[in-house]
């Protein structure tokens, strides 16, 4: 089958639905949102705890009331949607990008565009990536697997839980399997901080009593068949496990929550160059990748712990692709912005001289009583003061108009 | 009761898998019992998949009598079997004088065990060869015959096309007894309680070939696990090494090698390490950073960063010290035991070697007319149509199935056709399910697929979700619904 449309958007989550409907609200009609599920709403459908939408709605939603707002919208604006369906071959002629996707219903589709935007998320990562030593029994997932098996499928993976890595789906789960009835006896994090928002400290381990082991790492996964127990190491000063201190814990599951990477396979087939940093491709001030046409947003660019600015940057960067089919995206002079002192990364690396420009980043280890500065040459942009910053929690600023006789933004802490 | 066969093979890895294929072609009942929920889930499983040259092995020894045989007939296996096999080559490469010297041992070794085309090279044609190699590289032993392919898919096609020639096999059968009836022939009693009555047994049973002897009352070998620890690194870097990359090998083992699989990814391993318990199946930080500081001697480029599992095989080393085949003191009990490296490439002529040895025990061999040496074919991989964009081809398969359209591991593209057909052919785990089609043996490890393969499985096996295993009786995924009859969403 063969098709042709204005825009085409690879996943049907948060990203892919904000970026569909900017751009249908920017005058783009003829637009696909491509999704391997059967349902839209991504990683959302499985969160139905709540928690989303202060910043975008003023309200505190659940993951699928979030997405259903979202949903309506392309239901009602008749943008067109192919479920179960994958992408899996993306061609570039330079004006046209062929799409190739394999759809359950529809078969082989070419799917001819002006416009392609990444929103195909991220995944976790696993024990391999880490390397736990031990063995290979059943009761060892990832826990945004356990959050699907527990919250869609209707069944828990064990009853006696160890979580290794703070991150924020690991603490909604070890709240979320306590809830079910299961003893969760640790939350393990190697480094010296929590990998996930403070909030969700307090709400789903402290609240329960869950012990939170900073500085500790999951040294063995012991058991044959099904998982028996794990040893858990301090971490010394040379950053490696203190076996002298080890300890064992009895599980029948041990859940891991240590991180997620940018699902960009499919963006490096076309050619698109990633950011060693984010892990996503690298951006301009439009969020459109180094190959004219193909854009990113949402945590395929980079990984967010907020849905909200997951809806912002991608509405955002559904108005710049529909510039952009319209012939009229403007890029005038790009301003580089440069991370200076406990700046992981800064993101888009250029903001365009003259126009409103929306940054995201990160610090690169916790710090307390710093001011977070935008600075182009000595003027300063923006200040801000901050009594705690974490690398798990990203900030957002808005600059109104970036001066166009800037040569970068200096963005650090001081 | 009892099913009466003219032969038992106990043990359904390579070897057992070979020799029932073997013995297929004849008028002749056989059965296989294997102790796991799948076939090659011992060792054979975990094997880095390498056909030898042959240039390693003791001249004089089985181990060098059967391996450059066992090498050549790969060519006709996997025309016949349909698995994937490539002669990709190995080299040995050498750092030191002294390694060079060694080279020279190996090569005339590999020329008394009759390997083909060795040759030893020097350090500009090995560089031209192999560039990610460290250039302090001063020459290497190269054996063009030597090739790759991917074990257990070897394992599962031997057995399948045995079976399509009226091999039985009987899976989750663990041998718990044998003994010999009035008319002196062989009882054998599985855990479950299953009896099985044959004029031979032939003991292929890997690390537990020992305890299978001794049911018999010969204990004249023990087995003793060698461990050896793999890691796999992510398909972003397959194209590291083109050749499987041997160092200049210790007393103990071959050393840790750089080896391109057939499925593209590079594996790096394998340790070696003598230990006590049978099932010790752990991998260790100490493994960890032998496997990679050594790979890193060969091949600088190799990060750790890049592994994206690991597993570890155990070796059945015997006290024997070279592979323990043909008859016993016990009549009709045949052994194939103690089948270290090279056995993976010895085991076609391993089979025919046990054949031999029924022959002498005047086990009657009649040709069956109707042998089919073709094994049916039972799915097409998409993911090779995908790679090579073939998509008129592709789009030829769908019409024909839709289920090809079904994309359920997006990291490999398996599809729905691929993983209906591997379940309705037996493979009833996760593991297995991965094994045949390699759906989640990608970079996310089933992060994804896992609900969606485990709802094909139970759809098409019939088994209830958390009954559902990834090896196994024990091995449930997810054994506790949070309430009666919310299995569908």
């Amino acid at each position: 089958m063969n098709k042709i449309v204005d825009a085409v958007i690879i996943g049907g989550g948060p990203a892919g639905l904000a970026a569909a409907m900017s751009l249908k609200k920017n005058g783009i009609d003829k637009i696909l949102i491509s999704e391997r599920e059967d349902y839209l709403g991504g990683i959302l459908m499985q969160c139905i705890h709540n928690g989303f939408g202060l910043h975008r709605f003023n309200e505190e939603l659940t993951g699928p009331e979030y997405a259903e707002r979202y949903m309506n919208f392309v239901e009602e604006a008749d943008i067109e949607v192919y479920k179960n369906s994958c992408t899996i071959d993306i061609i570039d002629d330079g004006d046209n990008k062929t799409v190739y996707m394999m759809s359950e219903v529809l078969g082989l589709i070419r799917v001819t565009t002006k416009v392609v935007i990444f929103a195909m998320g991220c995944r976790e990562r696993n024990r391999g990536n880490i390397a736990i030593p031990g063995s290979r029994p059943a009761g060892v997932m990832t826990a945004g697997l356990a959050q699907k098996m527990v919250n869609r499928y209707g069944y828990m993976p064990g009853k006696e839980v160890v979580i290794l890595g703070s991150g924020d789906i690991g603490l909604i789960m070890a709240r979320r399997m306590t809830w079910e009835g299961a003893k969760v006896k640790a939350v393990v994090e190697v480094q010296p901080y929590p990998g996930g928002l403070n909030r969700n400290i307090v709400q789903c381990l402290n609240d329960f009593n869950i012990p939170l082991y900073l500085s500790h790492t999951v040294t063995n996964i012991n058991g044959n068949n099904r998982i028996t127990s794990v040893d858990i190491a301090p971490i010394n000063e040379f950053r490696e496990p203190d076996i002298k201190e080890q300890f064992t814990l009895t599980c029948d599951t041990l859940l891991l929550s240590v991180g997620l990477i940018p699902e960009n396979e499919l963006s490096q087939k076309v050619g698109v160059i990633l950011d060693n940093v984010t892990s996503g491709p690298l951006v301009d001030a439009n969020l459109m990748t180094n190959i004219p046409g193909f854009f990113a947003c949402g945590n395929v660019l980079h990984v967010h712990d907020l849905v909200d600015f997951v809806s912002e940057e991608s509405e955002t960067c559904g108005k710049n692709a529909a510039d952009y089919i319209k012939s009229c995206l403007s890029l005038d002079k790009e301003i580089p912005l440069k991370p200076g002192h406990l700046v992981r990364y800064v993101l888009p690396t250029k903001v365009e001289a003259g126009k409103k420009a929306l940054i995201s980043l990160r610090a690169i280890a916790p710090a307390e009583d710093v001011t977070l500065y935008i600075k182009a040459g000595d003027k300063v942009l923006f200040k801000k003061k901050h009594k705690k910053i974490f690398p798990s929690e990203m900030q957002r600023i808005v600059i109104d108009e970036v001066p166009s006789d800037a040569e970068t933004l200096d963005v650090l802490f001081e | 009761m009892s099913d009466k066969f003219d032969v038992i093979v106990i043990g359904c890895g390579v070897v057992g898998a070979a020799i029932a294929r073997e013995l297929s072609r004849y008028k002749i009942k056989v059965a296989v019992l294997e102790k796991e929920a799948d076939v090659s889930f011992g060792t054979s499983k975990a094997n880095s998949g390498i056909i030898h040259g042959g240039f390693h092995s003791t001249p004089g020894s089985m181990k060098a009598k059967l391996v450059v045989p066992g090498n050549r007939k790969f060519d006709r296996l996997c025309d016949e079997l349909d698995f994937p096999f490539e002669r990709r080559g190995e080299l040995m490469v050498a750092f030191s004088e002294d390694d060079v010297r060694i080279l020279h041992t190996y090569y005339s070794r590999g020329k008394e065990n009759k390997v083909p085309y060795l040759e030893l090279l020097g350090r500009d044609r090995v560089m031209e060869m192999e560039s990610e190699l460290n250039p302090d590289v001063q020459g290497a032993l190269f054996a063009p015959t030597a090739g790759i392919i991917c074990p257990y898919e070897y394992c599962f096609s031997l057995i399948a096309n045995a079976q399509e020639n009226g091999v039985e096999l009987f899976l989750n059968s663990r041998v718990s007894w044998i003994g010999k009836n009035h008319s002196d022939q062989f009882e054998v009693e599985t855990e479950k309680g299953c009896k099985f009555s044959a004029d031979f047994v032939i003991n292929a049973a890997g690390l537990f070939a020992d305890e299978i002897a001794n049911f018999v009352g010969l204990s004249t070998f023990k087995i003793t696990p060698r461990k050896g620890e793999e890691y796999l690194l992510d398909r972003r870097v397959s194209t590291l090494v083109n050749r499987v990359i041997f160092p200049v090998p210790s007393s103990s083992s071959k050393g840790m090698l750089v080896i391109p699989t057939v499925d593209g990814p590079v594996m790096v391993g394998p340790t070696a390490l003598d230990i006590d318990n049978k099932t010790d199946f752990s991998t260790t930080r100490a493994g960890l950073q032998e496997v990679f500081s050594q790979a890193q001697k060969m091949v600088p480029s190799i990060r750790t960063s890049d592994i994206i599992t690991s597993f570890v095989g155990l070796r059945p080393a015997s006290t024997v010290g070279d592979f323990i085949l043909g008859k016993t003191t016990v009549d009709g009990f045949i052994n194939a035991a103690g089948i270290e490296s090279p056995g993976l490439t010895a085991s076609p002529a391993i089979a025919e070697y046990i054949r031999d040895v029924l022959i002498k025990e005047e086990l009657r061999l009649e040709l069956k007319s109707d042998f089919e040496p073709k094994r049916k074919k039972l799915f097409t991989r998409v993911r090779h149509l995908i790679d090579n964009r073939k998509f008129d081809e592709f789009d030829k398969l769908v019409n024909e199935n839709k289920d090809y359209s079904k994309l359920i591991c997006r990291c490999e593209n398996v599809t729905e056709a691929e993983i209906v057909a591997a379940v309705r052919n037996g493979h009833h785990t996760l593991d297995g399910v991965k094994f045949a089609t390699r759906a989640g043996t990608g970079r996310c490890q089933a992060g994804f697929c896992t609900p969606r393969i485990m709802e094909i499985i139970s759809r098409e096996a019939g088994i209830p979700l958390e009954k559902i295993t990834k090896k196994g009786a024990g091995s449930e995924v997810i054994p506790y619904p949070l309430k009666k009859g919310s299995g569908d969403e």
